[in-house]
């Protein structure tokens, strides 16, 4: 019996210490870059689009908005599911040849990390003061450079949308997992392995990764934080 | 020489949704003149300003600046600079008063240092030891002049003026009053300065009008304003009976 529990702990040990040496780093580094790459490609389109959207009105400008507000709650087997069809090897899209590679990965979370970009900038935008948008204008500005302050003016809002898009790409599982293939060394990145090690019963390498997960967010959040510095207040 | 006034309006109207803001059938604005606008809160002063300053569109109407319209085609840029509103409730932006002031400097692409100007102009309102400081740390008295720095700054041709003593205590009005004067007195610039105060009006006002739902119900030399108004309300309301 005692031997039985010491060969257990033995088995664990050996998986510990066999997945830091080979697998850790490089899911770690891929979900990084996935992750990175995602928010970066959604913020390079949604903050513009955010910030027009939260500075214009009018009834099509309304249902962009309600568009963006359902996007937020896609479900992202859905999103999973929708790419999977485009990009098989029988879809519109095969001829890209990105079905299981971290390129579809980061497609599938650029599309889920796109709403919350869209919608919060837009949430930050239109809620700065109205009147600031006059005194820009009063004072010469023009649209282009009024749209610039205001943006500026709404970082805090702006940055949040960032977070949130991070946060959310990190914590992304069920499309990466279907588009992505959880492959070894190619396409595993921190939430796909965790599911892997449940399943294998590794619960203390799963918690690990969870809390890898975690603190990635935490450091992400503290960035944020940090460039937010001291944000403008209106009363 | 250019003998058009600096603003006309003809039956000019602002609505907003089913409300009327504005409805003026005819003002004419002359160039270098200080024209007070008098009326009760809700009157429609702020928009009025608002239209001059082009920075809101009326409903119907025409707008014309120095006989050019400019409700037909936008306003270009030169002719944008040469107008500066100072609102009621100014917004500043984040960041220290010394990038507020300059902002519309920086605008304009100034080859002049801004930060020369800058300095000048918070000496010049009493209030160049706020520089540095942070533009949101301010009190609302300190928040106006710094707004109106910023407009004063630019050395505009229009100076438009929502309550812009609204929040300054009584020596602060005397020099803003002051600097206001001198300024038109140094160069010509046509001052549109909206206030509730009738001792104000009549201390800068060359013409005063009154405005009332929007409407204009009179507007005079100051001197036949306050003394002899062609109006029963103009009466009612300088002598400080409530009007509606």
């Amino acid at each position: 019996m005692g031997s039985h529990v010491a060969g257990g702990v033995k088995n664990r040990v050996e998986h510990w210490r066999e997945f830091l040496a080979t697998d850790f780093i490089t899911i770690l580094w891929l979900t990084l870059r996935v992750s990175g790459t995602s928010v970066l490609l959604s913020s390079l389109v949604g903050i513009p689009l955010g910030a027009w959207l939260g500075l214009s009105c009018g009834r099509r400008v309304l249902l962009l908005r309600l568009l963006v507000q359902t996007g937020m709650a896609l479900p992202p087997v859905v999103v999973g599911l929708v790419l999977y069809i485009l990009l098989s090897r029988s879809g519109p899209l095969a001829w890209l040849g990105w079905l299981f590679t971290p390129r579809a990965m980061v497609v599938a979370q650029f599309i889920l990390a796109l709403p919350f970009v869209i919608g919060i900038t837009q949430s930050a935008v239109a809620a700065m003061p109205g009147e600031l948008r006059w005194q820009l204008r009063s004072l010469g500005a023009t649209q282009w450079q009024i749209r610039r302050t205001v943006l500026w003016e709404a970082r805090q809002g702006v940055l949040l949308a960032v977070a949130a898009a991070f946060g959310r790409s990190l914590s992304e599982v069920g499309a990466v997992l279907m588009v992505g293939g959880n492959i070894q060394g190619h396409t595993r990145v921190l939430t796909t392995a965790v599911v892997l090690e449940t399943g294998k019963g590794q619960f203390g390498v799963a918690l690990a990764l969870g809390g890898t997960l975690l603190c990635l967010a935490l450091l992400v959040n503290a960035l944020i934080v940090r460039l937010d510095g001291s944000p403008p207040r209106y009363e | 020489m250019n003998e058009a006034p600096q603003f006309e309006l003809r039956r000019v109207r602002k609505q907003y949704g089913g409300t009327v803001a504005v409805d003026v059938e005819h003002l004419r604005i002359e160039a270098g003149e200080t024209l007070c606008l008098l009326g009760p809160t809700g009157a429609g002063k702020s928009v009025l300003l608002r239209l001059l300053a082009a920075v809101e569109r009326p409903t119907a109407g025409e707008v014309r600046f120095e006989g050019r319209d400019y409700l037909g085609d936008r306003l270009r840029r030169e002719t944008r600079h040469r107008i500066t509103l100072v609102f009621q409730r100014p917004v500043l932006l984040s960041g220290s008063v010394s990038r507020n002031v300059a902002y519309g400097l920086r605008l304009r692409a100034c080859p002049a240092c801004p930060r020369a100007e800058v300095a000048r102009i918070l000496e010049h309102l009493g209030i160049g030891h706020l520089v540095g400081q942070a533009a949101r740390n301010l009190s609302g008295g300190q928040a106006q002049l710094v707004a109106l720095a910023r407009a004063l700054v630019l050395e505009p041709d229009v100076l438009l003026l929502d309550e812009p003593t609204a929040h300054l205590d009584p020596a602060h009005v005397a020099l803003v009053e002051r600097l206001l004067r001198e300024a038109a007195s140094s160069r010509p610039i046509t001052l549109v300065w909206a206030t509730h105060n009738l001792f104000q009006a009549r201390r800068v006002g060359q013409r005063v009008g009154l405005l009332l739902n929007g409407r204009l119900i009179e507007v005079a030399p100051a001197d036949a304003f306050f003394h002899e108004p062609a109006e029963p309300r103009t009466r009612d309301f300088v002598e400080g009976r409530m009007i509606y």
